[in-house]
């Protein structure tokens, strides 16, 4: 592996012009993977902010019974828009980013294999996400209709006022961008692997990847489609999913989660990727059951598309229906549980050692399969007819998406930064972000499962008294887990900067090189990397199927 | 858990409830029989790790294993989880098959979601009524700084209560009349959204009397979090002297005397605070850019005639208002020309307003 990498010093030495443009100029018209990598990272931080600071106005308006601080409209745009902020501004172009970094350096490919796309979807992003942003300051204010846009309600000219063609194109934007960046992976992880490298030597970060960007092309155009029936049914006189006109509301849901619940699993598949690349680093052992994680992620992404109306127990489908979706939604438990099995036999018997990206990622399974439990009680639909839309919900899927998409993310930022950047950030201040964030999550979340099982309905600026305590706790943890969060960017900045001044190694993480392609590279990064693929991929991971 | 747990006077749970009926009591069983599954999978797989995050250190000298997989025991943690999903399965498809057989009902009632207050109607009788969150509840959920822990069952309370009676299989049909609502009590054990233009059914039959309460659970609109729901169940020799008295009351006719201006003012705010506040907001600003504020309006400060040739036909945006009789409009303009920040100086009687026909 050596002599990749000394031929790569001397081919980044030789080439000034190729590297970065100065000044804002390289920023906008970048088309090296790491730049634009390194946009849909900062972007996502500074959206899980602003998403953040929505989630700060609904705690402390439930922090306390009573009318305090908002009004119930802005309450409903403040959850609407937190949702929409934290899912399509925050966690997927996280993902995203990772990617961009990750994959080329991952299989040995220079570069992503559509560049320029790859430019022009990172600001199509941009765009949706500020023209969504924009409806705050319109008349009417943004969307309240929930995240899920169901209708009528969000066709009601008294409950959304100029907001809804905005946020449907905003969705048109977003869906093109999420669109193109998939396609560029596929075509990437198709046609650019060093030629050492089989599908089933890739690792499984690449993977899952993979897998998520065939869920994207396949549900975001139904996204899209389901927005624009909206649009036709409020500016065109359609009616879609009016029942005056021969329509059913009820459609719409269908077509919504169809979209929605492959777009839950976009949101964690990659999340998988990231823990099955971290735990057996820290671990000192190779993963355990490569290749049946390959293929859970595969049943997972498949049972996807065939489970949606679990989240329509409620609605009104036939008897048929409801068994179906809940033996279908059983189902997934079998895939999931593999993983959680597999990363737990990973840990075994290895050689731990606890570094931040280690601490995330175990927080991770833990906390993700709490998540599991509670959407396996859900699962069931005669129960899931008292846990439909309460706070036990709210818990559920704030467990598989904070304390599993969101702290993995952490973990890769810690995991990944000291190779991007060269510099090592600070341990001590990274532990005390992690022990934080995991004690406030779970205060935060945790009482959630109580207030939603006591009968308190999501989605209310408002509540009965014997709601207030929990709610009281859960907003404290809130402010706590928000506050801790500060602790990141500092991190992140300090790290960029300079971070605790010691020089990482190539390998950053002691025999990383042994379980990835990157740490094989010299630290920091060369602005170009594997411009001559490397002549072999480390395939510890797969030892004896070869 | 000392944070005013003292003044939370309802009853304060962790755990679901168990309900009052048979199927919210298999509900509450199957609820309990998977989360110890979980409890006892998870006391297995985080034990493990844990023994592993404990023991298999580096720093206490571990090596590692280099083992990567082994194919006995993925296939044996592959059946076994399918196993154990076989062994929900099966009691909760009983049981959803129980939730489902809404045949052989003894009474229908028909259950209307609107913005934001309950339609029933009772179709084996003819009684029908309107039931809305109480006074209290609203004037304090609307007002910042007032205090909830003043009011009794704060936002769980309303002003006419759904009364059944018990051990009778009661068959609930469900719709909507402007957006999708969702009617929930949990002592029953289920959940059932009313959806515009369609009709959902459901059942129930309560072991016990008493009194059950529950909210709206499918985002409605601004007023969602306050559309609660209150369910009565009585003996049946109680329930039929129910029916009676309240088919009696439903014939009274509105009483067309004369008001002094406090009691229409008074009357007024009732009116205004269980039909227009929703909307028009309890100082009368309105939304901007989406709801006109009633203060300074030019229909509402106009001529009565015309502002009540208005409220009976309603607008695209507002529902017509002629389910009001003729008292309740003179009390509800006269409420709504002085005060709100509006100061026409005039005093509506019930005999000006009353229609011929609204002695019904």
């Amino acid at each position: 592996m050596s002599a990749v990498v000394d031929e790569h010093d001397h081919h980044a030495d030789d080439h000034h012009d190729h590297g970065p443009a100065k000044g804002l100029l390289r920023w906008i018209t970048t088309t090296n993977h790491k730049d634009i990598g390194t946009m849909y990272l900062v972007f996502a931080l500074a959206m899980f902010f602003v998403g953040g600071a929505m989630a700060m106005v609904i705690r402390a308006e439930l922090f306390e019974p009573g009318l305090q601080f908002v009004d119930p409209a802005f309450f409903n745009s403040m959850t609407t828009m937190h949702a929409l902020v934290m899912v399509f501004g925050a966690v997927m172009p996280a993902f995203v980013g990772l990617a961009n970094w990750q994959i080329p350096l991952m299989i040995g490919a220079a570069d992503m294999a559509l560049p320029r796309m790859n430019n022009m979807s990172f600001w199509m992003l941009v765009a949706g996400v500020l023209l969504l942003a924009s409806t705050l300051f319109m008349e009417g204010g943004a969307p309240n209709g929930g995240w899920t846009l169901y209708p009528p309600l969000v066709l009601q000219p008294i409950t959304v006022g100029k907001a809804l063609p905005f946020a449907v194109f905003s969705v048109h934007l977003l869906g093109i961008s999420s669109i193109m960046g998939a396609i560029n992976i596929i075509a990437t992880i198709f046609n650019m692997r060093a030629p050492a490298m089989k599908m089933m030597d890739m690792p499984l970060f690449v993977w899952t990847w993979l897998i998520t960007a065939f869920l994207l092309i396949a549900v975001m155009p139904v996204f899209a489609g389901a927005v624009t029936m909206l649009l036709t049914d409020k500016f065109f006189h359609t009616s879609f999913f009016n029942a005056a006109g021969g329509g059913d509301p009820v459609l719409y849901q269908h077509i919504f989660w169809f979209f929605g619940h492959p777009e839950v699993y976009i949101m964690i598949l990659p999340t998988f990727g990231v823990a099955s690349t971290i735990i057996p680093v820290f671990a000192r052992k190779p993963l355990f059951g490569y290749a049946s994680m390959v293929w859970a992620t595969g049943s997972i992404a498949f049972l996807s598309f065939i489970v949606w109306a679990h989240h329509m127990f409620t609605v009104g489908m036939p008897i048929a229906g409801e068994l179906y979706f809940m033996y279908a939604t059983m189902i997934i438990a079998v895939p999931t549980g593999v993983k959680v099995f597999n990363w737990t036999a990973t840990m075994w018997k290895g050689a731990m050692t606890f570094e931040t990206p280690m601490l995330f990622s175990i927080a991770f399974v833990v906390l993700f399969t709490m998540g599991g439990f509670t959407g396996l009680m859900m699962s069931i639909a005669p129960v899931d007819f008292q846990y439909h839309d309460t706070y036990f919900i709210v818990a559920h899927f704030h467990y598989t998406l904070v304390p599993a998409s969101i702290f993995i993310l952490m973990a890769a930022g810690y995991f990944w930064l000291p190779k991007w950047t060269g510099h090592m950030y600070n341990e001590k201040i990274g532990q005390l972000h992690f022990w934080l964030s995991v004690i406030s999550v779970n205060v935060l979340f945790f009482p959630q499962h109580f207030l939603g099982l006591a009968g308190m309905p999501r989605r209310i600026p408002d509540y009965a008294i014997q709601f207030a305590d929990w709610n009281m706790i859960s907003s404290i943890g809130g402010f706590i887990f928000g506050a801790s969060q500060l602790l990141f960017l500092y991190i992140v900045v300090d790290t960029i900067r300079g971070g605790t001044g010691e020089k990482v190694s190539d390998e950053v993480w002691e025999d990383a090189g042994k379980h990835s392609l990157e740490w094989t590279l010299p630290s920091p990064l060369p602005y170009h990397t594997w411009t001559t693929p490397p002549v072999s991929a480390p395939t510890e991971h797969v030892l004896d199927s070869h | 858990m000392a944070l005013g747990l003292g003044a939370a006077q309802a009853d304060y749970t962790l755990n679901l409830m168990k309900g009052v009926t048979k199927v919210s009591n298999d509900i509450y069983d199957l609820h309990m029989l998977i989360l110890w599954i979980c409890v006892a999978i998870g006391i297995g797989v985080f034990g493990a790790m844990f023994y592993s995050i404990y023991h298999h250190r580096k720093s206490k000298g571990h090596v590692a294993a280099q083992f990567h997989e082994n194919t006995t025991v993925e296939i044996i943690w592959t059946i076994i989880p399918t196993l154990i999903l076989v062994g929900m399965a099966i009691p909760a498809t009983k049981t959803m098959l129980e939730l489902n057989d809404i045949e052989k009902s003894d009474m229908t009632i028909q259950v209307t979601g609107r913005q934001w207050y309950w339609d029933y109607k009772y179709l084996d009788s003819d009684i029908h009524f309107e039931s809305h969150l109480d006074e209290a509840s609203e004037r304090v959920h609307r007002t910042v700084g007032a205090d909830p822990r003043s009011v009794p069952h704060y936002l769980l309370n309303v002003d006419k209560p759904l009364v059944i009676p018990v051990k009778k299989k009661v068959r609930f049909v469900l719709t909507s009349a402007d957006v999708i609502h969702s009617w929930w009590v949990p002592d029953l054990g289920w959940k059932k959204d009313a959806n515009p233009g369609f009709i959902n059914e459901a059942w129930t039959s309560v072991d016990k009397a008493g009194t059950y309460r529950g909210q709206c659970t499918e985002l409605c609109g601004r007023d969602h979090g306050f559309m609660p729901i209150v369910v009565i169940a009585l003996e049946q020799p109680d329930y039929d002297a129910w029916v009676i008295k309240t088919l009696e009351q439903q014939k009274q006719k509105p009483d067309l005397s004369d008001q002094s201006s406090q009691q229409l003012m008074a009357h007024g705010e009732s009116v205004y605070l269980k039909n227009c506040v929703g909307c028009h907001q309890i100082n009368g600003a309105g939304v901007p850019g989406l709801i006109p504020a009633l203060t300074g309006s030019a229909i509402a400060t106009g001529k009565w005639e015309s502002l009540d040739g208005f409220l009976r036909a309603g607008t695209s945006k507002m529902p017509k208002f002629d389910k009001l009789n003729g008292k309740e409009f003179a009390e509800l303009m006269t409420y709504v020309r002085n005060n709100l920040g509006n100061k026409v100086g005039d005093e509506l009687q019930p005999k000006q307003t009353a229609l011929p026909d609204d002695d019904d």
